[in-house]
C-alpha cells in the first residue's frame, strides 16, 4: 500500500470507530427513552389493581375446605383443524400441590394507556437494539475482526445479544414483556460501565486468538450468557412472586407496592417454569461452549484443559447449572431451593465474566481489560 | 391423597405422581430413596456364632446403606456442589501447575499462610487429595447410579407401556367426548393415530383384561414415546465417565516441556534437551516419542497498516523433522493453532524472538565468542532484552583470565535517533538496533546455582567505564562495533540477525477419547433435555345408554406445554374416526358416564 492509501485506510477505520461510538451512545439514549416508557407502563398500570391472586387462592381454599381437591385449572385449547367447535377440548391440570394462580396481566395491568406506553417501550427497545447492533457491526468493521477483543467489546455485544433474545421471544409471541423494565435497566448499566470504565480504543488481537474455534467459542459464550441472564431475572422474580403468593395464602397482607408490582407478573409457577426452560434449553449449548473452548485451547496452548481461572470458573458455572437441573429433575428440590441454586449458578457466570478478568487474571486476559 | 392404591408399588413412584400407581412409575429411571430399618443385624442369637452372624449382617447392612447413600440423588447433588466449591480456591490462589513463579512470590510474601496452604494442598488444588476424593466419590456414585438405571431402562424397553390409571381425569392433560362409534372402533382409531405418531402402543386385546394389580386397564390403549430421553440421559452420564477417565489418563502420562531453538539449531526429544520439563506421575522416560527436528527458518510478517498494525500475518516455523532413531528427514511447518504432530506428541509454536549474532574479541583481536544470542521479547513489537556471556577464553589486557558479560537491549525497528525511546516501533526487522553495555569479572556460574541465561548476576562484575568514569555503552547498527575501554577488546553486532522460535512439546494420551466423550455428552444431553418422555392412554367404554365415552389423557415426566397440544392433536385424529355423538345431551357432564367412580371436585 502506498502511504496515501495507508492513511486513507487508517482514517476510514478511525471514522468507523467514531461512528460506532456515536451509535452506541445513541442506543443508550433510546434505551433510556424505552426505560422511561416502561416506567410509564408500570405507573399507569398500577391504577387498575386486581387482586386476582388473592381471589384465586381464596377460591382454592374454599374447595379445599369442602374436603375435595382443587378443581383443575382449565385451559381450553382449540384442537386444531377447522371444525374447532366440534373437536374435543383438552383440560389441563397443574401438578398436585401446586397453587392454581392465574398469570398477571403484565406491566400495564390491563390499563389501556399503560398498554400504549408498553407498546411504545417495546418499539423503542427494538429501535435501540437495531441502533446498537449497527454500532457493534461498525466496531467490528473498524477493527476488522469479530467485536470481542476486549471487555468493552464484550459488553456491547453482550447487551445487544441479551436484548436480541428478548426481542426474539417477543416476536415468538411469548409472554415476556414484563422483562422489559429489568432488561433495559441492566442494559443501561452494562453500557454505562462499558463506555466509562471499560472503554478501550480499537486494538489488535494476539495471534493465539486467530482461530475459528475461538469465534465459535466466544459467540456461543456470549449468547449463553444472554439467555442465562434472562433465566436469572425470571428466577429472581419467581422468588419475589412466590413469597408474595405464600404470604397471601397464609392470610398475610403484602404491602401495596409489592402487590402492585407482583400482581402484574405471571404466576410464580409460570415464572419458575419459564426460568427452568430457559436454563435447561441453553445448558447443552453452554456445555458445547466449554468444549469448543477446550478444543481451541488444545490447538493454541497445547492442552485442552489447564485449570486456568477462566476455564475453572466456566467449569464451576457448568457444575452449578448441572446441580440446578439435577435438583429440579431428580432430587425433588423444586421451587425456592432450586431457584437459589440457579441464582448462585448465574452468579458464577457473572463472576467468570467480570470478576475473573478484573480481579484474577490468567491466560485469558490478554486484551488489556 | 392416595386413595387409589391399586397397583402402586411403594417406593418406585416419584413424588407428585403418588396417585397414579404403576402408570406414573418408571417414567424415568431415577433412583428413589428408601427407608432404612433400625438395625441391620436384627436379633442376635446367643454365643460366638450368633455374634459373628449378627456382625456379618450388620456390616453388610451398613455397607449396603453406605452404597445406597453414595448413589442417592441427594449425595450426588451434594458431591456436585462440593466439586464446584472445591474448584474455587484453585482459581484464586496461584497454582504450581500453571505458574510456579507466582507461587514462589506468594510464598515469599505470606510466610505464615504458605505452610498452611501447603498442608492443605492449596497450591495444587486439582491434584490434591481432597479434590480427587470429591470427584472420585462423585464418579463412583455416578457408576453406581448408571448401572442399575441402565438395566432398569432395558427392562422398560422390553416390557409394555403400563396400563391406564383408574381415573384419567387426574392426569395433566385430558380430553373426553361421547361418540356413536363402538369402543373397539375407537381403540382401533387410537392405535392407528398413536402408531402414526410413532408411539409404542399396547392394546388391551393383546393382553389379559385385568392386570397390574387389578387396575381396569383392559379398556384402555396405552402408549409411550420419548425413550430417547432416557437413552440420552444415560449416554450423557456414561460420556462423563469416559471424559473423566480420558482426562485422568492424560494427566498421569502427560509430558510438557519447552525448548527455545535458534534458526539453524535443532532439538531431539530427550529429557536433557528441554529447557524445562513437567510430567505426570506415571510418566517414564521411555514414553517420550522419539523424534527430532531442525529449525530451518522462522518467518514472521506483520500487518503494516490499519488498526491491526503489528499483528502477525504469517507466523511460521519451517522445520525438517525425522521420526524414530534413524528416520528420513521430512519438511514440515508449525504455526499457532497448527502444531506438528508426531505420534502422541505435538509441537506447538508458542513464542518467537530475535537472536542477534555478536562477535566478542579480546584486546589482541582473538575471537572469544561468535554466536547468535537469543533475547527475550518484552512487548508485542519485540523490544527484547537479554545477556551476552563469555564464560572462558577471555584474557584481560593485564593477562588475567576473566569472564565478560553484556547487558543487551534490542529493537527490530528503532524509532530513530533523537526520537527518545529505545522501544521498538514494529515487530519486523526494519531498523534493528542493539544497545549494549559491558561488564567484566566473575559471572558467578561456579557457585553451582542454576543461572538465568537472560540475566547477568552483577554481584561480582565490574562495569566497563571510560577514563572519565562514564559507563561505556553504545547503540549499534548491524556491522558496528563497540570498543571496550583500555584495550579490553570489542563487541561487534554482526549483520546476520537470526530469529528463534519457542516450542512447547506436549504429549498427552487420551485426547481423542476425551473429545469423543465430550461429543457424546452433548448429544446425550440434548436428548435428555429436549425430548419429552410421555405416556398416553385412550379409554373407550360403552355407557349405560349405549353411547361410547372416549377419554384420552397424557402424562409427561415434567410438565410441558407440548403435552396438552399433543393430546389435542391425538384427540382430533381419533375424533375424525369417532366423531361426537350428535344427540348427546350437551348439558350432561361427560364424567358422569366414566366407568370408574370419580369423587372429588372433578364432578362438582
Ligand atoms: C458428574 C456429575 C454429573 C453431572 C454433570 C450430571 C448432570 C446431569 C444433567 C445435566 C441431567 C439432566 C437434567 C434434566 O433431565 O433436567 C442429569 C440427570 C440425571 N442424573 Fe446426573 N449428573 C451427574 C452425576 C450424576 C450422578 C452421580 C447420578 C446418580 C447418583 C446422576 C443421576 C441422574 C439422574 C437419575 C438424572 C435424571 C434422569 C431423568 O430425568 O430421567 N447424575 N444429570
Amino acid at each position: 500500500m502506498t502511504p496515501a492509501a495507508t492513511e486513507l485506510a487508517t482514517a476510514t477505520n478511525e471514522h468507523l470507530a467514531g461512528i460506532s461510538n456515536t451509535l452506541v451512545y445513541s442506543a443508550m439514549a433510546v434505551y433510556t427513552l424505552a426505560f422511561f416508557a416502561y416506567i410509564a407502563e408500570w405507573l399507569f398500570g398500577s391504577r387498575s389493581k386486581v387482586a386476582r391472586t388473592a381471589a384465586a387462592l381464596t377460591a382454592q381454599e374454599g374447595t379445599a375446605q369442602g374436603g375435595a381437591k382443587a378443581a383443575p385449572a382449565v385451559a381450553v385449547r382449540s384442537a386444531g383443524g377447522t371444525t374447532v367447535l366440534e373437536r374435543p377440548e383438552v383440560v389441563v391440570r397443574s401438578a398436585a400441590g401446586a397453587r392454581d394462580v392465574p398469570d398477571g396481566p403484565g406491566a400495564h395491568g390491563g390499563d389501556a394507556q399503560g398498554d400504549l406506553y408498553g407498546r411504545i417501550a417495546v418499539s423503542l427497545t427494538v429501535l435501540a437494539f437495531l441502533v446498537e447492533l449497527c454500532g457493534v457491526v461498525a466496531r467490528a468493521a473498524s477493527v476488522q475482526r469479530a467485536p470481542w477483543g476486549n471487555m468493552y467489546e464484550f459488553n456491547i455485544t453482550f447487551s445487544t445479544v441479551a436484548v436480541g433474545v428478548y426481542v426474539t421471544l417477543l416476536a415468538l409471541k411469548k409472554n415476556v414483556r414484563w422483562l422489559g423494565l429489568f432488561l433495559t435497566t441492566t442494559v443501561l448499566l452494562d453500557l454505562g460501565l462499558a463506555v466509562t470504565v471499560l472503554y478501550t480504543a480499537s486494538d489488535q488481537l494476539v495471534p493465539a486468538l486467530h482461530s475459528y474455534w475461538l469465534y465459535i467459542h466466544v459467540s456461543t459464550a456470549i449468547f449463553c450468557g444472554a439467555v442465562l441472564y434472562v433465566g436469572a431475572v425470571a428466577t429472581l422474580l419467581y422468588l419475589f412472586k412466590d413469597s408474595y403468593e405464600s404470604k397471601l395464602q397464609s392470610g398475610g397482607r403484602p404491602g401495596t407496592f409489592a402487590t402492585s408490582v407482583l400482581e402484574r407478573l405471571p404466576a410464580s409457577a409460570s415464572l419458575d417454569k419459564f426460568a427452568y426452560r430457559v436454563n435447561a434449553a441453553v445448558f447443552p449449548l453452554w456445555t458445547f461452549t466449554i468444549i469448543a473452548g477446550a478444543i481451541w485451547a488444545e490447538s493454541a496452548w497445547g492442552r485442552y484443559w489447564g485449570w486456568d481461572p477462566k476455564e475453572t470458573w466456566a467449569f464451576i458455572t457448568w457444575v452449578a447449572y448441572a446441580c440446578y437441573l439435577h435438583a429440579r429433575s431428580t432430587a425433588g428440590w423444586k421451587g425456592r431451593k432450586a431457584a437459589y441454586i440457579a441464582l448462585i449458578a448465574f452468579g458464577c457466570w457473572l463472576f467468570n465474566y467480570y470478576g475473573v478478568n478484573l480481579f484474577v487474571g490468567g491466560k485469558h486476559s490478554y486484551a488489556g481489560v | 391423597m392416595s386413595d387409589t392404591t391399586t397397583g402402586e408399588t411403594p417406593g418406585t413412584v416419584p413424588s407428585g405422581d403418588e396417585d397414579l400407581g404403576a402408570a406414573g412409575s418408571q417414567l424415568s429411571t431415577a433412583p428413589v430413596e428408601t427407608a432404612v430399618p433400625g438395625s441391620f443385624g436384627g436379633s442376635r442369637a446367643p454365643g460366638a456364632a450368633g455374634w459373628l452372624a449378627w456382625s456379618g449382617r450388620e456390616a453388610l447392612g451398613w455397607a449396603r446403606w453406605f452404597w445406597r447413600q453414595l448413589t442417592s440423588m441427594r449425595v450426588a447433588l451434594l458431591l456436585l456442589f462440593l466439586l464446584s466449591l472445591g474448584a474455587v480456591p484453585g482459581s484464586l490462589i496461584p497454582q504450581t501447575g500453571s505458574d510456579a513463579l507466582k507461587v514462589q512470590d506468594f510464598r515469599d510474601a505470606h510466610t505464615t499462610l504458605a505452610p498452611v496452604y501447603d498442608e492443605l494442598g492449596l497450591f495444587h488444588v486439582y491434584s490434591s487429595v481432597w479434590f480427587s476424593a470429591i470427584y472420585i466419590l462423585l464418579f463412583i456414585s455416578l457408576i453406581g447410579c448408571i448401572v442399575p438405571r441402565t438395566w432398569q431402562f432395558v427392562g422398560q424397553l422390553r416390557s409394555r407401556p403400563p396400563g391406564a390409571p383408574r381415573r384419567l381425569t387426574r392426569l395433566p392433560a385430558y380430553a373426553t367426548w361421547r361418540t356413536a362409534a363402538s369402543p373397539d372402533e375407537v381403540r382401533e382409531a387410537a392405535l392407528k393415530a398413536l402408531r402414526q405418531r410413532r408411539f409404542r402402543t399396547h392394546s388391551p386385546k393383546l393382553s389379559a383384561p385385568l392386570e397390574q394389580g387389578g387396575a381396569p386397564t383392559g379398556d384402555a390403549v396405552a402408549a409411550e414415546k420419548g425413550y430417547l430421553r432416557e437413552a440420552g440421559n444415560l449416554l450423557f452420564h456414561v460420556a462423563l465417565i469416559v471424559l473423566l477417565v480420558a482426562f485422568a489418563w492424560g494427566q498421569l502420562y502427560k509430558t510438557e516441556g519447552n525448548k527455545l531453538v535458534v534458526e539453524g539449531d535443532g532439538f531431539s526429544n530427550t529429557l536433557t534437551q528441554y529447557d524445562d520439563f513437567k510430567s505426570g506421575n506415571l510418566f517414564d522416560d521411555a514414553n517420550l516419542v522419539p523424534f527430532s527436528f531442525d529449525l530451518k527458518k522462522f518467518t514472521g510478517t506483520y500487518e503494516r497498516t490499519g488498526p491491526q498494525k503489528g499483528t502477525p500475518r504469517i507466523y511460521r516455523a519451517d522445520v525438517d523433522y525425522s521420526v524414530g532413531a534413524e528416520g528420513g528427514q521430512r519438511a514440515g511447518s508449525i504455526s499457532p493453532n497448527h502444531p506438528l504432530e508426531v505420534g502422541d506428541a505435538r509441537v506447538y509454536l508458542v513464542s518467537h524472538g530475535y537472536a542477534p549474532t555478536v562477535t566478542v574479541r579480546d584486546g589482541k583481536g582473538k575471537v572469544v565468542l561468535h554466536q547468535a544470542v537469543p533475547l527475550l521479547p518484552m512487548d508485542p513489537n519485540v523490544t527484547s532484552q537479554g545477556a551476552i556471556k563469555v564464560f572462558d577464553g577471555y584474557r584481560s589486557p593485564q593477562g588475567r583470565s576473566e569472564q565478560l558479560g553484556f547487558e543487551a537491549f534490542f529493537v527490530p525497528t528503532f524509532a530513530g535517533a533523537g526520537k527518545g525511546t529505545m522501544f521498538s516501533q514494529f515487530p519486523a526487522l526494519d531498523f534493528p538496533v542493539l544497545a549494549v553495555t559491558g561488564y567484566h569479572g566473575d559471572l558467578g556460574v561456579d557457585a553451582g546455582v542454576p543461572q538465568n541465561v537472560y540475566q547477568l548476576d552483577t554481584k561480582n562484575l565490574k562495569q566497563f567505564k571510560d577514563a572519565k568514569g562514564n559507563i561505556v555503552k553504545a547503540r549499534l547498527l548491524p556491522g558496528e562495533t563497540m570498543k571496550l575501554p583500555g584495550g579490553a577488546g570489542s563487541i561487534t553486532f554482526d549483520k546476520d540477525i537470526k530469529e528463534w522460535a519457542g516450542f512447547q512439546i506436549v504429549q498427552q494420551p487420551g485426547t481423542d477419547w476425551a473429545l469423543a466423550g465430550a461429543v457424546a455428552a452433548i448429544l446425550g444431553l440434548a436428548g435428555s433435555l429436549f425430548i419429552q418422555r410421555r405416556r398416553v392412554w385412550v379409554r373407550a367404554v360403552e355407557g349405560a345408554d349405549g353411547v361410547t365415552v372416549v377419554e384420552i389423557a397424557g402424562l409427561g415426566r415434567s410438565e410441558s406445554a407440548k403435552l396438552p397440544e399433543e393430546i389435542g392433536h391425538l384427540a382430533a385424529l381419533v375424533h375424525d374416526r369417532a366423531p361426537t355423538h350428535s344427540d348427546a345431551d350437551p348439558d350432561r357432564e361427560p364424567d358422569a358416564d366414566t366407568p370408574a367412580p370419580v369423587e372429588g371436585a372433578d364432578t362438582k
